[in-house]
């Protein structure tokens, strides 16, 4: 009984969420198109999966993954062992990546393109291959960014000019790259870094900054992220040529 | 309606998709750390709901999230509806046709932005480390903004069929030249919040549209034209929090000037940049 109250509060934030996305739809699907949903009853189905998908996901982030990750987090940037600490960073970022919602998918949703395309060929078993190598690409680039990120904050790069470099890095990629792996690699940036990874990440460079001397955990202990969704342009626009 | 079998397999997927987690955070637990896991009941709970939570999110996203996108984009895109002649005619890929549609990605973007609850978070950090300068409502609105002008931007691009990487790459010059005249303290945050904006509800409903997109205008295909969108809102964010606490530190500049102007009273001119 106590833990299906406890669910009640995530419900109620996902549904706050949701609502604007439903309303702007509504108000398009009757007002200015003047159109009937077709499959109504689907629908709803399946935007009630997603509500309730949204707050399990969230409660369980909060009771398992969150409170442990965190401590983990801090204790490892105290423990003051640099080899340990980078191989957690990546294995951090490389594990959040592979699970997270919106990259899974969109990994399916590019195969699908794909193979429809004809950039692989059109069976069940290439584009899965392809999904998931496109997963594997993003969360490589992820666990390398969040050691790039870290070792950024203990030796106090500039983040500016890390950055800058990047983006020379993928323009140049891009030139290179085949048109068709573009787009997907530009949004494949902004859609690593969501529910599991940002609050992870955010604790280890927090943690980690907090435990230094002369780092201040609100200029260092941010900008993993930026790094978390460059890098991964890169290395899926290097995924495009190589395929 | 999905069937017993296929949720049987999203959740055998879930459960390989989350078990990399689980292994990493044990074995740097037990193996590194060498301690015990505080609360074991609570944390497999945890990652039971995260499992469960997931599966249904994954089948939702197919059933309503997906459709959802793709059918607004073959509706927006209906010849029917832009009053134009046959598909395929010139008068189908003018720019001005699609208005109602720019106005659909402009309020899917600024109202889903509005309400993500890592932004509410980043934004209220922010409000702290300017000391005041920069409001937590005003920088959820310029980032709301940003994203908001991103996705329109992106479906624009997708209409028009240039390459995505002028608009990227003109999007990274900006951000690189705004970097050197903005407040110092921001810059992290900034970066930061291209990445924060895009949440797991969003991601899939805009890549939805621009595939839908892509696939009923004249001239596109899904393959070249269908990505791009949730690049351009995580790209513009960044812009326009540069840009907000820009005018920020200007406004507050100008009321020190002013103050301190009538309070000294000998009329002289304060030397610039001497208020920060």
């Amino acid at each position: 009984m106590q833990s299906l109250k406890s669910l009640f509060r995530p419900l109620l934030e996902s549904a706050r969420d949701l609502t604007p996305i439903v309303l702007v739809i509504a108000f398009f699907q009757f007002a200015v198109l003047q159109q009937p949903l077709p499959n109504l009853g689907g629908l709803l189905f399946g935007l009630l999966l997603v509500l309730m998908g949204l707050t399990f996901f969230v409660r369980g982030l909060d009771l398992g993954l969150f409170p442990i990750g965190e401590a983990m987090a801090h204790a490892l940037a105290r423990k003051g062992s640099l080899f340990w600490l980078l191989c957690f960073a990546f294995c951090l970022g490389f594990a959040t990546t592979a699970a997270e919602p919106a990259l899974i998918a969109i990994a399916e949703e590019a195969a699908t393109v794909a193979a429809t395309g004809g950039m692989i060929v059109d069976t069940l078993d290439a584009r899965d291959g392809y999904a998931l190598g496109l997963r594997l690409t993003v969360a490589l680039a992820v666990g390398t960014a969040i050691v790039l990120g870290v070792l950024r904050i203990l030796k106090g790069w500039p983040i500016h000019l890390m950055i800058a470099g990047g983006y020379l890095l993928v323009v140049l990629l891009t030139l290179v790259a085949p048109p068709e792996i573009i787009g997907l690699a530009y949004d494949s940036g902004g859609v690593t870094t969501s529910t599991i990874t940002v609050p992870l990440v955010t604790a280890l460079g927090v943690g980690l900054a907090s435990s230094l001397k002369g780092r201040s955990p609100l200029l260092d202990g941010f900008g993993l992220i930026a790094f978390a969704s460059l890098l991964p342009i890169s290395f899926v626009l290097i995924y495009g040529m190589v395929i | 309606m999905p069937g017993l079998d296929q949720m049987l397999a999203v959740f055998l997927d879930t459960l390989r998709d989350v078990l990399p987690i689980g292994v990493v955070l044990t074995v740097f637990q037990f193996f590194i750390l060498k301690r015990p896991i505080p609360n074991p009941h609570q944390v497999l709970l945890g990652f039971a709901y995260v499992v469960i939570g997931l599966t249904l999110f994954l089948l939702g996203l197919e059933q309503a999230l997906f459709p959802v996108g793709r059918m607004m984009a073959s509706q927006f895109t209906d010849p029917g509806f832009l009053g134009t002649q046959g598909p395929g005619g010139d008068q189908a890929n003018h720019w001005m046709a699609y208005l109602w549609l720019y106005l659909f990605a402009f309020c899917i973007g600024f109202s889903t932005t509005i309400v993500e609850p890592a932004l509410i978070a980043v934004a209220h950090k922010a409000h702290l480390l300017s000391g005041g300068t920069i409001g937590a409502w005003g920088l959820r609105i310029a980032v709301a903004l940003g994203v908001a002008l991103g996705i329109t931007l992106g479906v624009y691009r997708i209409i028009l069929g240039v390459p995505i990487h002028y608009f990227i790459i003109a999007g990274y010059v900006i951000v690189v030249v705004q970097t050197f005249f903005a407040p110092r303290a921001i810059v992290p945050l900034a970066y930061d919040s291209g990445g924060v904006t895009t949440s797991t509800v969003t991601v899939p409903l805009v890549a939805a549209l621009g595939l839908g997109l892509a696939e009923n205008i004249p001239g596109r295909t899904a393959l070249i034209d269908g990505f791009g969108l949730i690049a351009f809102a995580s790209l513009f964010p960044i812009i326009s929090v540069m840009t907000y606490a820009q005018i920020s530190e200007w406004r507050v500049r100008k009321r020190m000037n002013r103050l301190t102007k009538r309070s000294a009273g000998d009329n002289q001119e304060n030397p610039e940049g001497e208020y920060k």
